[in-house]
């Protein structure tokens, strides 16, 4: 069976494109770093390495022949999985996806030369490169059961990495994690479901007029020949036409299930137009809005289903805080921009002022309890909430700029924020503690962390000239045209954002250090190596973001116009002309 | 002189009628009988033991032998030309369902025999006795799925069930186990009584017990007062509930399930399990699908208790068997759903979770079998803390068998899942798939919690034990785990199988049969 499937597999040329190569990748890697013996320890990691350089080499070879003008999925993939539901694997990227996969791509395999585990260091490995996978199939998927599949296939590894590698807390922590979101996403799959069978109802509907054409057609051949209903003409070509009319209208009326998100997404046969705005006047589509959007929701996380947050970041291993807040959140706010604004458009816009209430909460939400916390990580954590929200807002927004934004934002938080939990994991490896209070005036001890921690810390912040400004910026730009008492509400968040991350540094680099922290080493050169392309990074596109904003833009646009279309949401006039687009990198440089 | 007689019956001017069998037919369940039987003498009249382990080869032979006989019936039922066929005067009717739930039945033996030969050598208890037992309720399993008749059905129960009340009763040091078997024999006994109270019922309502007539009386007459057939049908659903543990039928299941000799627990939970949503889907899909309005509202309620008592009572459980032995209410609870749906994609769903759901629950209970110590104890949660140390495979495997049951993606458990909620989606019922989703998060936490327990015991973690582990369980748990993985990742084939294994209702077809309107011969 095996050997047959792999032929299948060549012959279709599944395996040579660049997608699904990234996408496999990583779990090959995991496969053949479970087979290394046990005994081999240098060699998991190295051999994982391997694999997760490889996987972020495609990221950034997918890059360069990313072309910039094509608003549409690029580097698409479309083979059958599972013909008898419609199930395709179905990948392809476009600018909103680029940047997330490539992040996803270089994002892990830091994170692995950064922290190595400090026991079983094979499942470890495997775990992560399932991880990277499964990160690079949610951005990449075009099919919704491979996004469920994917979505829900990155829960495992990361329950198994706190459960194993974790702190104290871990148990509670990773069952937290894993119930709320498989209870999101256990919604989500009869959503989609319920949705694939709407669309084959739709269809249907669409398909009426054809068949209805077909029908007189053949009413007109059976008439020219003198025939009435169920006799069979004399002449073969004719009865052969005939009996091609009736397979074709069986065809249209009973058309195969369809999990495709761009067909059902472009052809837009679920529409809720109910005027209703009681629940229980709405149609199919928004509950099936709301069945996603509650998945999302815990993964992004919204506030007030965040709670998972904390607990998980806290007591995750260094890289997996890392991954889950540099890639894993983006999961939820991805997942709101493509199976949200792109697949249900319509109840997108009827929901929007909802999540962008829920947004701005989260900005301020966030902020305040950041200020209050005792652990340096739960700070990291809970600003990240903060964060998000700012990415929700402009999300649904619903202007180009805005969801420009959100989309830059995802990127820069997954480096500002990855970054910002490496140097918490490096002052931990040597203080065995996060306790604020108890950290004093590392400034003095390690110069160079401290400086790196300014920098991370200032782009965490939105600091003009560093890349946490320039999506902060756009979103708060976007969003001023359609909600403008709530970006007003967000900017306070941004000062929020400086007082909580300054006090705390205040904290725990200025002063001068008692007799725990004086003899704090400094920043390794393996670290300075992690860090290094971080930093380059932050500051590259904070003073730059031109090469990133032009991939995304098209991509956004086209997004933007898909919603107008299919609701009756018209952004406003002055947001398309592109003026906040080219501001931050002139501010910046 | 036997030849004499049957010359002058041959030549008696009065023909004696015959039911025509077809052999073939009824190959698996001879192998089955016949081989139980063998083993049986065999052990019987050999002076010696036998080398351990041959009763267990010989039980694995033996269902593989039935399986390989159940080949070309399904060929043959697949065949356009030739199709499905009832035998035995319309009593048995070999179709792809049938054949298909053989399949699963026998696969269901192959697993549990491997699983019984460590446990029963380390019991000290090795023996043929468990093997004819399991050949015989698979026999008896093989029937139900097969039976055209509710007589037959009925039989069918019997051989199942008695054979299976001995296996739960079976460890002779162990008064749980002792406690176990009254307590499935008397409850069982009970429901087997409201099941052949039932069959009086419907008997006396359509005037048949033969599934086919039963339908084609159903749909050619409007019965004035239906309540006959409706006590009638109720009373079958106790009967089954109680095989496949649906709640409120649902009772004795945990106390069983955990006093029982746990390979034979793999077998109830997997085999017996099968047998019993065969019997139930030919029964009130196909004879009674004109009562459909009736009966749904019904499955509606007890798929919902089912999973509800399945997920959320395994949540406060501490023993290993327990909790699994809540979850597979909840697994039955998700397979009604798809009952509930009463459509083909629903028994296409219910088949391939029915297939899925063996292989899984097999291979967990074949892990508890090798993680228990000597006198069937150490099944407690505590007992599973370091296994991720002391037996890193197998830890490792019955992860990916609990994250299966979960319904995690790239294992065959997600697939019977988004089957059964397809399935629901599609016939209307979208309430229940959505109840069905939120059970199956609550019972994952039972399935994280046991996972917790092999790898999160951090530093408190009990000291190293060695855990024998048996070629054969390890043989039962490497099958377990491609079926589940491979599935998971390919289902393409199994779920086409399953599409394929439909169930038909076709009256006595075979040349030179009774006529169908003369007197059916009794059983």
């Amino acid at each position: 069976m095996l050997p047959t499937l792999l032929a299948e597999l060549s012959a279709q040329n599944v395996v040579t494109t660049p997608l699904t190569q990234a996408v496999v990748l990583p779990f090959l890697g995991a496969i053949v770093v479970s087979l290394i013996p046990r005994g081999r320890a240098e060699l998991h990691r190295v051999v994982a390495l391997l694999f997760a350089v490889g996987t972020g080499a495609l990221t950034l070879s997918l890059l360069a022949g990313f072309d910039r003008q094509d608003s549409g999925f690029q580097f698409q993939v479309n083979r059958v999985w599972i013909s008898d539901f419609g199930i395709s694997w179905h990948l392809g990227i476009d600018g909103i996806s680029l940047f997330l996969v490539v992040l996803s791509g270089f994002l892990f395999p830091l994170a692995m030369v950064a922290v190595a585990p400090s026991h079983d260091p094979k499942p470890y490995y495997a775990w992560l490169l399932v991880l990277q996978g499964g990160c690079i199939g949610v951005f990449c998927a075009l099919d919704l059961f491979v996004f469920f599949v994917m979505f829900e296939i990155v829960l495992v590894p990361m329950y198994f990495l706190i459960l194993g590698w974790g702190y104290a807390d871990r148990v509670y922590a990773a069952l937290k994690f894993f119930i709320f979101t498989m209870f999101g996403s256990a919604l989500m799959l009869v959503g989609i479901v319920a949705l694939t069978f709407l669309n084959r109802d739709g269809v249907v509907e669409a398909n009426q007029a054809r068949v209805a054409t077909i029908q007189s057609e053949m009413a007109t051949v059976q008439a020219s020949q003198g025939l009435s209903g169920p006799d069979t003409p004399v002449d073969p070509a004719i009865a052969a036409s005939l009996a091609a009319g009736e397979a074709r209208i069986e065809r249209l009326l009973n058309p195969k299930l369809n999990f495709d998100l761009v067909t059902i997404a472009e052809s837009q046969t679920v529409t809720d137009t109910s005027t209703g705005a009681s629940p229980f006047d709405w149609g199919a589509a928004r509950w099936i809005f709301l069945a996603f959007a509650l998945a999302f929701a815990v993964k992004v996380p919204l506030f007030p289903l965040h709670t998972w947050l904390p607990d998980a970041h806290t007591q995750a291993p260094t890289a997996g805080s890392v991954i889950l807040a540099g890639v894993m959140l983006k999961l939820g706010t991805y997942g709101f921009v493509r199976f949200g604004l792109y697949l249900l458009p319509e109840p997108s816009v009827f929901f929007a002022p909802a999540l962008v209430t829920l947004g701005v909460i989260g900005i301020i939400y966030g902020a305040v309890v950041a200020t209050m916390q005792k652990d340096l990580k739960r700070l990291v954590a809970y600003s990240s909430v903060a964060h998000l929200g700012f990415i929700i807002l402009g999300i649904f927004a619903l202007t180009t700029v805005s969801i420009e934004g959100g989309v830059v934002q995802m990127f820069n938080h997954g480096i500002s924020t990855g970054a910002l939990f490496l140097l918490v994991g490096m002052i931990y490896e040597r203080r065995h503690t996060r306790d604020i209070s108890s950290l004093k005036g590392l400034q003095k001890s390690a110069p160079i962390l401290a400086a790196v921690f300014t920098l991370v810390m200032l782009s965490s912040i939105g600091l003009p000239g560093l890349n946490g400004f320039v999506g902060e910026f756009l979103v708060l730009v976007g969003s001023f045209l359609t909600r403008r008492w709530f970006t007003v509400v967000a900017a306070a968040g941004v000062v929020l954002a400086a007082l909580y991350l300054l006090w705390a540094f205040q904290r725990v680099f200025h002063g001068e250090p008692d007799e725990e922290n004086a003899d704090m080493a400094d920043m390794n050169w393996r670290e300075g190596l992690v860090m290094a392309p971080l930093l380059v990074l932050i500051v590259f596109l904070g003073v730059y973001p031109k090469p990133m904003l032009d991939r995304i833009e098209p991509a956004v646009a086209r997004l933007v116009s898909h919603v107008e279309n299919h609701s009756d949401y018209t952004e406003p006039a002055v947001a398309t002309t592109g003026v906040g687009v080219d501001a931050p990198g002139e501010d910046g440089g | 002189m036997l030849a004499s007689l049957w010359q002058q019956l041959s030549d008696s001017p009065v023909p004696i009628d015959s039911v025509d069998l077809a052999w073939a037919g009824l190959a698996p369940v001879m192998i089955l009988i016949g081989g139980a039987l063998l083993i049986l003498a065999v052990d019987s009249l050999v002076p010696r033991r036998l080398r351990p382990g041959s009763y267990a080869l010989a039980t694995v032979l033996l269902a593989a032998g039935a399986m390989v006989a159940a080949v070309p019936l399904w060929q043959r039922v697949q065949d356009a030309e030739r199709g499905p066929f009832a035998t035995a005067a319309g009593a048995i009717m070999v179709d792809g369902f049938s054949v298909f739930a053989t399949f699963v039945i026998l696969s269901a033996v192959i697993l549990a025999a491997l699983s019984f030969d460590g446990w029963l050598r380390r019991e000290e208890m090795d023996g043929a006795e468990p093997y004819v037992l399991m050949l015989l309720s698979a026999s008896g399993g093989v029937m139900m799925a097969s039976a055209n008749d509710l007589i037959v059905m009925f039989l069918g129960l019997e051989i199942l069930s008695i054979a299976v009340y001995v296996l739960a009763a079976m460890h002779l040091r162990k008064i749980t186990s002792q406690e176990a078997g009254v307590k499935y024999f008397v409850l069982g006994a009970f429901s087997s009584a409201f099941f052949l109270y039932g069959i009086a019922l419907i008997y006396g309502g359509t005037g048949s017990t033969n599934l086919v007539r039963i339908a084609t009386y159903l749909s050619a007459t409007v019965l004035g007062d239906s309540g006959l057939v409706l006590a009638g049908l109720a009373l079958l659903l106790v009967g089954f509930g109680f095989k496949v543990a649906a709640a409120p039928f649902h009772f004795w299941a945990p106390d069983v399930y955990q006093g029982a000799p746990t390979p034979s627990v793999a077998w109830m939970a997997s085999g017996v399990k099968v047998a019993g949503f065969a019997g139930l889907l030919r029964v009130f899909y196909l004879a009674f699908s004109t009562y459909r309005l009736d009966w749904q509202p019904v499955i509606f309620v007890l798929a919902v208790l089912t999973m509800l008592v399945g997920s959320v009572l395994a949540v406060v459980q501490t023993d290993v068997k327990r909790m699994l032995a809540y979850s597979s209410i909840n697994h039955a609870g998700f397979i009604l759903v798809a009952v509930q749906a009463a459509t083909a994609a629903g028994v296409q769903a219910a088949l391939f979770y029915l297939a899925a759901y063996t292989f899984m629950v097999a291979g967990s209970f074949g892990v508890i079998a090798v993680v228990s110590r000597k006198g069937d104890i150490g099944t407690s949660l505590d007992d599973y803390r370091g296994l991720s140390r002391d037996r890193p495979v197998v830890a490792f495997a019955f992860a990916l068998l609990l994250l299966a049951q979960a319904g995690v993606p790239l294992t065959s458990g997600f697939f019977a899942k988004f089957y059964v909620i397809t399935a629901a989606i599609e016939a209307g019922s979208s309430t229940l798939a959505i109840i069905a989703m939120i059970t199956a998060v609550i019972s994952s936490y039972v399935y994280l919690r046991i996972i917790v327990a092999m790898y999160g015991a951090g530093d408190d973690v009990p000291a190293p034990r060695t855990i024998p582990l048996p070629a054969a369980a390890g043989l039962a748990l490497v099958i377990s785990l491609t079926v589940t993985m491979s599935v998971g990742v390919f289902p393409g084939t199994l779920a086409s199988l399953a599409e394929r294994a439909t169930p038909v209702l076709i009256p006595e077809s075979d040349p030179g049969a009774v006529d169908p309107s003369g007197v059916p011969p009794g059983p």
